[in-house]
């Protein structure tokens, strides 16, 4: 579920069709930055009405993205 | 009581530092810095001091009021960046202005313009002054890593100032502090006591980006919804949100989230780059001098930065 929010949230942002990304997607090659997925991961703690810390986590591809929010869900439930 | 602002000025140093050139001195493009920031060039001071900005853009703020420099009876600045602990920079600028008041500085980093505000507010409300200079002034590049490509895009230097009277345009504020966090961390110099053993790091600016960009992108919207609810006011009472210019990316983030157009928010970060503490009086001068302000408009100020601390505040702009 987090995992086609994001997608679907990314997709809407860069204009690219949802079905072109995947966990292995590198956010550097859909030209991306750091500060885009900071956007993304901000809109995600208003869609599951929660705050992520960031910490130093590495944030270079969907699966990273995807298992930060998922984690941070699970600390939580 | 309160007050009202009775003229506002600005300096920055002649020297200016394109993308361009950085690009030759680090690893880094007018491209990037331009999507990343949002800056394409950035004044850089040669032979001024904080101090001398300071007073230059105190003199343009001077004229603009139509006081003279001896109306003058308190003289605040904020900085992070002066060159002398002593004598501070608001001190200095009473000697070059030859006039005998009261001066102090404060460190309020990024958000020092609006404690200004605040600070000033406090001197009008007991009678204790009725003319009061402030200055935001700055040289960031000399607490700027100069080989941290990360950093050294974002900032510039210069200074802004005002020159308040009595009145009672300061409608609103709010402070919020996180005291302690070393998201955004500027160590002093270290010293040379014998005596003190803890390592210290080198004195320049360092941020963490990702929870600089988070940070602030919340504290802009939490500050403009409070300022708004508070006083009863939407969005199209406001004739601008002048926010710090810390970030072309955080303004813009901040104003999808606000559900505003990005125009709603005064930007000029541009041609300056994030000056600390001078960017909102900067701005306002700009805005004043270039006719976009008109006697009755609201203006939101709203400013975020080291501390952590944010900070907004609410003026009627009062002069034609």
């Amino acid at each position: 579920m987090v995992f086609e929010k994001i997608a679907a949230m990314l997709a809407d942002r860069i204009g690219c069709d949802v079905k072109e990304l995947s966990m292995e997607t590198k956010f550097e090659t859909l030209g991306i930055d750091s500060l885009d997925v900071m956007e993304l991961l901000m809109l995600m703690e208003e869609e599951f009405g929660t705050d992520i810390e960031i910490g130093d986590a590495k944030l270079a591809t969907m699966a990273d993205l995807v298992g930060l929010v998922e984690s941070r869900l699970g600390e939580q439930a | 009581m309160s007050f009202r602002i009775l003229g506002t000025g600005m300096c920055v140093p002649s020297r200016v530092v394109t993308n361009d050139e950085l690009a030759r001195m680090l690893d880094t493009s007018d491209g990037w810095i331009r999507q990343r920031v949002g800056v394409r060039e950035r004044h850089v001071c040669t032979d001024e001091t904080a101090a001398d900005l300071g007073y230059r853009a105190a003199l343009d703020a001077l004229e603009d009021s139509g006081c003279r420099a001896g109306d003058i009876d308190l003289i605040i600045a904020a900085t992070v960046s002066g060159e002398d602990t002593a004598p501070s920079v608001s001190c200095s600028v009473q000697q070059m202005l030859g006039i005998s008041c009261s001066a102090f500085d404060i460190n309020a980093s990024c958000s020092g313009f609006v404690f200004l505000l605040e600070i000033a507010a406090g001197f009008f409300a007991r009678g204790t002054a009725k003319r009061v200079l402030i200055i935001g002034a700055e040289r960031l590049s000399r607490i700027t890593d100069w080989e941290d490509r990360g950093t050294c895009v974002i900032f510039g230097d210069g200074a802004g100032a005002a020159v308040l009277g009595e009145g009672s345009e300061y409608l609103c504020s709010k402070f919020t502090v996180e005291g302690g966090s070393d998201v955004i961390h500027i160590p002093q110099h270290t010293g040379k006591s014998p005596f003190f053993g803890r390592e210290t790091a080198s004195p320049y600016i360092k941020m963490r980006g990702r929870e600089t960009f988070k940070y602030a992108v919340e504290a802009i919207c939490s500050d403009v919804n409070y300022i708004l609810d508070s006083n009863g006011l939407n969005i199209d009472d406001i004739s601008y949100i002048v926010p710090h210019q810390a970030n072309a990316r955080i303004i813009d983030f901040a104003a999808e989230r606000l559900k505003l157009d990005k125009s709603r928010f005064y930007q000029n970060i541009e041609l300056y780059g994030n000056t600390s503490s001078a960017s909102i009086p900067i701005a306002l001068d700009e805005m004043n001098k270039n006719g976009l302000l008109h006697s009755g408009d609201l203006l939101l100020f709203t400013a975020f930065g080291g501390g952590l601390a944010h900070a907004a505040c609410l003026v009627r702009w009062t002069k034609n």
